[in-house]
C-alpha cells in the first residue's frame, strides 16, 4: 500500500463559475543540462515518449509529457510511480554528459481549472495574453499567479493543467476558488 | 428652486422609480438618474460644506470633474466616504450622508470661519501653529485633524469583494464618446485587436446632448450605429462603467471597473481593477469645462454651463426656473437654447466677449428670444445657501453694479480644457494653445515606448479638437493610425462626415471682472474641494512661491480626490497674472494617476482574508494545527512555536518540551530548511568559493557544518553540507535561505562562473524532514526497523540512504541541540506517514513533538549561533568566534578579500559571548549594555548587544548570547543592561556554550 499522499489529496471544487480539481501524484523530473544536445533531448524524448518541445511549448498526453522551463531545463512528466525508473534510465543514458536529473514530484501540486470561464478565471490570476488565438495548446508559461510562482499549459479545450509549489497548494486552491466566484464572469475571451 | 421637468431625460426609465435616502430623508428619483440628479429632481441644491470654511455648496458639474457633491454612501460593510453624486448611479435603497459639517448641512457651526475667512488666507495653518512648538502635538495637530479632511474613514470590514483583470490588446482606447468609438472601428477595421473602455454607464459621452449631424443623421443615431456596430465585431471588447485610471510605461494601462456600484445586490465583486498591456493607446477622454471666477461662484446653484444642459437634457432636470448664462465662449449659448428649448427661462446671457458680428449660436439664442448682454459678467451672486440672483457689471470694471436679476441658477462657462490627464501620466508633453486658452497635448511629445516611438495618442476634444467635423475626422486618423502603428496594415473604411457649427472665437476670462477689487476676489473661489481663492493665489504669488507645484502645495489648490480638475488651469492663470509671465512659463502642476480615485479594494484585489498571502504549509502542517500548533511565522512558512496542551500556557509548554528532548525524545519538523542539490564536475570547486570553509575535500557520505558569507564578507547563510557522491553535493540552508541562497548560487553561475560545469536545482519541497533528537532518538528509529543506524554505522556528521519501517529515507547524522541527532527526509507526500510512524514508536520512548523557541533554547545552551539572530548583516563569521570554520587553505571564497580590510580585522569589533544574569533572570532580547561615558551626540556610550535570549529549563536560569566589545577577554566580567522598564539588567560574561561542552551527549 502506497502511503504518498498529494498536497491536498485530489480536492475538487465547482461551486463556481470553473472547476478546479487537484491532480493526485504526478511524477515530474527535473533535467537540467543543455537542450541544444542531441544526448539529452533524447534522454527527455525517451522516457517521456512524446516529441521534444520547443522553447516556450510543452508536448503532454495525459501523465505524460515534456514542459520547456529554459535553455537548460526540462520538466519531464511520467506516472509517479515510473519516476524513480526514469531517473535511472535517464542518468544511464547521459553519462559522462554534465546534467542534472531530480525527482520534484513530491515538491509540487497540480491542479486542474475547467470550464467555459477557464481563462476568464486563469487571467485574474496571471499576467498572461490568454486569448483563445494567442495561448494554444502546446504553450507552456512560467509565471506567477498573484503572488506566488506557477506555470501552466493548456491540457484541453477549456482547460489548464497548473504546477505549483506543494506548500502553496492551499494558497493556490483558495486562489482558483476565490477567481472562480459567482457572479465574477469577465467574459472577455 | 431645482426640480423634474415633465419631459425630457433620455437616459432615465421613467417606469422605474428609485427610492433612496440623502441625511435621512426618504427622495425619489427614477432608473438611470445619477444621485446628483435625483438630489437636484428633490430640490436639493445644498449637498455639502467646503472644507476650511464650512460653506454650502452644491453641485457644480455632471461628471468626474464634480468638486462638491462628495458624499458618504451605505452604513457598515458598505460605508464608503467621498463618493461623488455625479458619478453614482442611483440603485434603491441608497443611503447618502453629506461630509464635513457639524452639527447638521443645514446650520454648520464651522461655518464662522467663513466670517473669519480674512484672518485664514493662504499659508494659514502654516503661519499660525508653527509657535509655540510643543503645542502642535498635542494641541494643534488633534484640532486640525479633527476639523480637516473630508470623508470619514471607514470603520466595518468591507463587505464587498474584489478582483485583479489582466488584459492584452493591440489598441486600447480610453473613453466611448463619439472620438472613442470612431477611432476604436478604424482600428479594429484595420485588423487590431481593440478594448475600449468607457467610465460612466453609457457611450457616446458629450456627443448626444451637443448635437450635431454625421453623416447627415444625427450624432446620437450615429452613437447607437456605432455601438451595435462595435460590438458586433469580434475583434473588439468594449466596456461602460470602467475607467482609464492611470498610464504606464510599456503600454501598461490600469482600469477601473465599476461593476455592482450600481446593484448592490448583485453577486460577484464590486470592482475589477484591469492591468492592460496595450500596443498603443488613444486616450479620447473629451474635455471638462472650466468655471469662471466671479465673487460668489459656490453658491449653490451656480454650475457649469455644460452640466446645467447635461441634467435638462440626459435626466429632464431643471437647476431652476430661471438661469443666467454667464460665458466667454459660444458653447454655453447651447446651454441657452437646450434650457429654452425645455421650456424654461434664461433671463440673461452675460457674454465677457465684445464681438462685432454674431455668431451662429448666437442669433439662434437671440431668436429665441434671449436677452444678450455682450461685455457684461456677474459682479456677485446673490444668495447665501441658494442663489437668488446675479449682480450684474461690465467685465472690463471694477465691478460696478449695473443692474440685478432675478434667477435661481447660474450657468457659466470659462471654456475648455482637454482632459490630457493620462497623456501626462507617462511623460506626454503639453503646448498652450492661445485661441482655446487651455493646455493641448503636444504631438511632437509623446509619451515613447522602449524603441522610442510613440505609444499613446489622443483624439477628439482630448488632442484640441472641438468641432464635430475635426472630431470625427482626428478619431478617424487616430485609430487608424494605433491599428497601423501595432502592425495591422488594413485600411478602415473613409470617416464618416459631419457638419459642424461655426463659433466665435472665445475669450479668455481669468477674473470677472477683470478688474475686481479685495472684496469681489475674496469670494471668487478657484479651487471648491479646497476653498481656495483667487486672492489666496496672489498671496501666495506676492509671498515667493512662484513655482506652481510650491503655489499648490502653499495653498491646497488642485489637491484632495478631484486633484483641480477644474480649478487648475484657472488658478496657473492667476498665478501668471500674479507673476507677471506667460501662461506656458507657468506650467501645469504634474498630472499622476489615477485620474479618479480608485477603490483601495480594487487595489488589493483577490488579497484577503485567506488569500491576503500565501501560507506555505509544510506536508504535516495539518497535524500540527489539530495537536496544539501555536504559529510562528518565518518567511512565508508556518512553523509550530510550541505545541500546547489544554491547560499550559505557550511557556510551559515550550520548557516541557525543550526539556523532553534533553531526557527521552523530540521530534522537529525541519521540511522547512532549505535543501539545494549542487551537481557537476565542477560543484566542488564551486562550493569552495560559496562557502568559507573547505568543502571539495569532503567525503561522499560525510557531512559538513559550512558558512556562507556575501562579497561583503557578511555572514548570510549557514547549514549543513552533505557529499552525494562524487559530482553531486546537497546543501542546507535555513528556513528563510531556501530561495536567496538559490537565487545567489544561480547568479554567481550566470553571470560570473558560466564556465563552471554545475547544474543547481532547490529542491526543499520533495522532502519532509524530520529530525528525531534525544537521548531515545536511536532506539526510535530501530523502532522502525531497516537500516543501521548505530554509532558505528552511522558516525556524527555522516548520512546514509535506507529504509525505516518501511519508508525510503535519507537519514543524516547531525545536531542542532547537542543530543543524539538524526534528521530523516522523506518524499514530502509520505512525510505525514512517516511522523505517525515515528509517533507511534516514540509512545513508549516519551516523544513529544517541538517546536521552533524549544529548537532555539536548545542550540543557545550549546552556544550554537543562528542566522538573523546572531547576525543582522553587519556581522562576520570573526565576531562570533567561528575562525575554525574560515579555510586557511583556499585562495579564496566569497567574502574573504573583504574580511582583511581594515575594519574587518578591528579588535574593537564585539565579539560573541555567552551572558549569564547575576540572578539567573533573562536579559531583555536586542538589550545593549552600557559603558562609561557619553558619546558626541550626549549618549551613554555602548559596549554591547544581546543577540539571543531565553530561560534555559534544563539549567534553570536565563541564559544569552550577545556581541560585547573585547568579549572573550572579559570573561567574568559583569555588564549592565538596561531594559526598556526602567530596571538594569547585570550579567556575567561567560563562554557562549552552558551546556555539555565536551559534546558528550551527541557523540553516543
Amino acid at each position: 500500500m502506497s502511503k504518498a499522499v498529494s498536497a491536498l489529496n485530489g480536492a475538487t471544487w465547482s461551486d463556481g463559475i470553473a472547476t478546479i480539481s487537484e491532480v493526485t501524484l504526478q511524477g515530474m523530473i527535473t533535467l537540467r543540462g543543455d537542450l541544444s544536445d542531441p544526448a539529452i533531448r533524447s534522454a527527455a524524448t525517451g522516457v517521456a515518449a512524446v516529441d521534444m518541445p520547443d522553447q516556450g511549448q510543452a508536448q503532454c498526453t495525459d501523465d505524460r509529457g515534456l514542459c520547456w522551463m529554459s535553455p537548460d531545463e526540462l520538466l519531464v512528466l511520467c506516472p509517479y510511480d515510473e519516476v524513480a525508473a526514469n531517473i535511472e534510465k535517464m542518468q544511464t543514458a547521459l553519462k559522462g554528459i554534465h546534467s542534472l536529473c531530480f525527482n520534484v514530484s513530491d515538491a509540487r501540486a497540480v491542479f486542474d481549472l475547467s470550464g467555459p470561464n477557464a481563462r476568464d478565471v486563469l487571467a485574474k490570476l496571471v499576467p498572461v495574453d490568454l486569448a483563445p488565438e494567442r495561448f494554444t495548446k502546446g504553450m507552456f508559461r512560467r509565471t506567477r499567479m498573484a503572488q506566488v510562482p506557477a506555470a501552466f499549459w493548456l491540457h484541453d479545450t477549456d482547460h489548464f493543467r497548473i504546477i505549483c509549489f506543494r506548500s502553496q497548494a492551499q494558497y493556490v486552491y483558495d486562489l482558483l476558488k476565490t477567481a472562480s466566484a459567482c457572479g465574477s464572469t469577465v467574459s472577455y475571451f | 428652486m431645482s426640480t423634474r421637468l415633465a419631459t425630457g431625460g433620455r437616459l432615465l426609465n421613467k417606469e422605474k422609480a428609485v427610492r433612496f435616502t440623502f441625511n435621512g430623508q426618504h427622495m425619489r428619483g427614477f432608473e438611470g438618474d445619477t444621485l446628483a440628479s435625483a438630489l437636484l429632481a428633490n430640490d436639493q441644491m445644498l449637498v455639502g460644506r467646503s472644507f476650511k470654511y464650512h460653506r454650502p455648496r452644491g453641485i457644480v458639474a455632471a461628471g468626474a470633474e464634480e468638486p462638491n457633491a462628495l458624499v458618504n454612501l451605505g452604513v457598515e460593510g458598505k460605508f464608503e466616504p467621498n463618493q461623488r453624486a455625479t458619478t453614482t448611479e442611483l440603485f434603491e435603497g441608497l443611503l447618502a450622508t453629506s461630509q464635513n459639517h457639524w452639527p447638521s448641512l443645514e446650520f454648520d457651526v464651522g461655518a464662522i470661519n467663513a466670517k473669519l475667512s480674512r484672518f485664514m488666507p493662504a499659508g494659514f495653518y502654516y503661519k499660525m501653529f508653527i509657535h509655540p512648538r510643543p503645542l502642535w502635538k498635542h494641541v494643534y495637530e488633534p484640532f486640525i485633524r479633527q476639523a480637516a479632511g473630508l470623508g470619514q474613514a471607514p470603520k466595518g470590514r468591507d463587505a464587498d469583494t474584489y478582483e485583479h483583470f489582466h488584459a492584452f490588446c493591440d489598441v486600447l482606447v480610453i473613453g466611448g464618446g463619439i472620438a472613442g468609438l470612431l477611432a476604436a472601428r478604424s482600428a479594429a477595421q484595420a485588423g487590431a485587436r481593440v478594448l475600449i473602455l468607457e467610465q460612466t454607464a453609457h457611450w457616446g459621452g458629450r456627443a448626444p446632448v451637443d448635437g450635431g449631424e454625421v453623416d447627415g443623421k444625427p450624432v446620437d443615431k450615429i452613437v447607437d450605429e456605432l455601438v451595435s456596430e462595435l460590438a458586433d465585431m469580434a475583434n473588439v471588447t468594449m466596456r461602460t462603467r470602467t475607467m482609464g485610471a492611470g498610464l504606464y510605461d510599456h503600454g501598461y494601462v490600469l482600469g477601473y471597473e465599476r461593476l455592482t456600484d450600481h446593484a448592490p445586490e448583485t453577486d460577484g465583486p464590486r470592482h475589477r481593477l484591469w492591468r492592460i498591456r496595450a500596443g498603443h493607446i488613444i486616450t479620447a477622454t473629451g474635455a471638462i469645462e472650466r468655471p469662471l471666477s466671479f465673487a460668489g461662484n459656490d453658491i449653490p446653484g451656480v454650475m457649469l454651463a455644460s452640466a446645467v444642459r447635461d441634467y435638462v437634457v440626459n435626466y429632464g432636470v431643471s437647476a431652476g426656473d430661471r438661469t443666467v448664462i454667464v460665458t466667454n465662449n459660444d458653447d454655453a449659448y447651447r446651454t441657452a437654447t437646450a434650457l429654452k428649448a425645455a421650456g424654461l427661462d434664461v433671463p440673461v446671457i452675460l457674454d465677457a466677449r465684445v464681438l462685432p458680428v454674431d455668431s451662429p449660436l448666437m442669433a439662434e439664442a437671440k431668436a429665441a428670444g434671449i436677452r444678450v448682454m455682450m461685455g457684461h459678467g456677474v459682479a456677485k451672486v446673490l444668495g447665501g445657501k441658494r442663489v437668488t440672483g446675479v449682480a450684474v457689471c461690465a467685465q472690463a470694471g471694477e465691478g460696478a453694479v449695473l443692474e440685478e436679476i432675478a434667477c435661481d441658477a447660474v450657468a457659466m462657462s470659462g471654456g475648455w480644457s482637454p482632459v490630457v490627464h493620462l497623456w501626462s501620466h507617462c511623460g506626454g508633453k503639453l503646448l498652450w494653445d492661445s485661441d482655446f486658452a487651455m493646455f493641448r497635448p503636444d504631438v511632437d511629445k509623446a509619451p515613447t515606448g522602449a524603441d522610442g516611438s510613440p505609444f499613446v495618442s489622443c483624439a477628439g476634444a482630448a488632442n484640441g479638437h472641438f468641432g464635430l467635423t475635426e472630431i470625427v475626422g482626428d478619431a478617424h486618423a487616430m485609430g487608424h493610425a494605433a491599428a497601423r502603428a501595432t502592425g495591422h496594415e488594413a485600411i478602415p473604411k473613409p470617416a464618416p462626415d459631419a457638419a459642424s457649427t461655426e463659433e466665435a472665437p472665445m475669450a479668455p476670462v481669468w477674473l470677472m471682472p477683470q478688474a475686481a477689487g479685495t472684496a469681489l476676489r475674496g469670494k471668487a473661489w478657484l479651487d471648491y474641494q479646497n476653498d481656495v481663492k483667487v486672492s489666496d493665489v496672489q498671496l501666495a504669488a506676492q509671498e515667493g512661491f512662484e513655482s506652481v507645484e510650491h503655489a499648490k502645495r502653499y495653498t491646497t489648490l488642485g489637491m484632495a480626490t478631484d486633484q483641480g480638475k477644474l480649478s487648475n488651469i484657472n488658478g496657473l492663470a492667476i498665478l501668471s497674472d500674479a507673476l507677471n509671465q506667460p501662461i506656458p512659463q507657468t506650467g501645469t502642476t504634474t498630472f499622476r494617476p489615477p485620474y479618479t480615485p480608485i477603490s483601495m479594494g480594487a487595489i488589493a484585489g483577490e488579497a484577503r482574508g485567506k488569500v491576503f498571502q500565501p501560507v506555505r504549509q509544510t506536508p504535516m502542517h495539518a497535524w500540527h494545527h489539530e495537536n496544539g500548533a501555536n504559529w510562528e511565522p518565518v518567511g512565508h512558512w508556518r512553523r509550530p512555536y510550541a505545541y500546547v496542551r489544554s491547560g499550559e500556557t505557550v511557556h510551559d509548554a515550550v520548557m516541557r518540551e525543550t526539556r523532553n528532548v534533553r531526557e527521552n525524545l523530540g521530534l522537529l519538523d525541519a521540511s522547512t530548511l532549505g535543501k539545494l542539490v549542487v551537481k557537476g564536475p565542477d560543484a566542488g570547486k564551486f562550493l569552495d568559493l560559496l562557502y568559507t570553509n573547505m568543502m571539495s575535500t569532503l567525503k561522499p557520505g560525510k557531512c559538513r557544518y559550512g558558512l556562507m558569507c556575501s562579497e561583503n564578507g557578511f555572514l548570510i547563510d549557514d547549514g549543513v553540507v552533505a557529499r552525494i557522491d562524487e559530482d553531486t553535493f546537497l546543501c542546507h540552508t535555513t528556513t528563510g535561505g531556501a530561495e536567496r541562497i538559490h537565487q545567489h548560487m544561480e547568479e554567481w553561475l550566470q553571470t560570473e562562473w558560466w564556465d563552471m560545469k554545475v547544474y543547481v536545482a532547490n529542491v526543499t519541497e520533495q522532502y519532509a524532514q524530520i529530525a528525531v533528537v534525544g537521548p531515545k532518538a536511536r532506539k526510535a528509529l530501530e523502532a522502525l526497523g531497516g537500516m543501521d543506524v548505530s554509532a558505528e554505522a552511522l558516525g556524527f556528521m555522516e548520512w546514509a540512504d535506507g529504509t525505516l519501517g518501511g519508508f525510503d529515507v535519507r537519514a543524516y547524522r547531525i545536531s542542532f541541540s547537542g543530543e543524539l541527532s538524526y534528521e530523516i527526509a522523506v518524499k514530502a507526500s509520505e512525510g505525514q506517514a512517516f511522523w505517525d510512524a515515528l509517533m507511534t514508536v516514540g509512545d513508549a520512548l516519551g516523544v513529544m513533538p517541538y517546536g521552533t523557541e524549544a529548537l532555539h533554547i536548545l542550540r543557545a545552551e550549546k552556544g550554537f549561533i543562528m542566522i538573523g539572530d546572531e547576525t543582522d548583516g553587519t556581522v562576520i563569521p570573526q565576531d562570533l568566534g567561528l575562525h575554525w570554520a574560515l579555510s586557511k587553505k583556499k585562495d579564496d571564497y566569497l567574502g574573504k578579500r573583504a574580511q582583511e580590510r581594515t575594519h574587518m580585522i578591528d579588535p574593537e569589533r564585539w565579539q560573541l559571548v555567552g551572558l549569564e544574569t547575576v540572578d539567573g533572570s533573562v536579559l531583555p532580547d536586542g538589550a545593549y549594555a552600557v559603558a562609561a561615558g557619553t558619546n558626541e551626540n550626549g549618549q551613554r556610550n555602548m559596549q554591547g548587544r544581546v543577540t539571543s535570549s531565553y530561560h534555559s529549563p534544563n539549567l534553570n536560569r536565563g541564559i544569552a548570547m550577545g556581541l560585547v566589545l573585547h568579549g572573550p577577554d572579559r570573561m567574568g566580567e559583569v555588564i549592565d543592561f538596561p531594559g526598556t522598564d526602567g530596571t538594569t539588567y547585570t550579567a556575567k560574561i561567560v563562554s557562549p556554550v552552558f551546556f555539555d561542552p565536551e559534546g558528550e551527549k551527541q557523540n553516543v
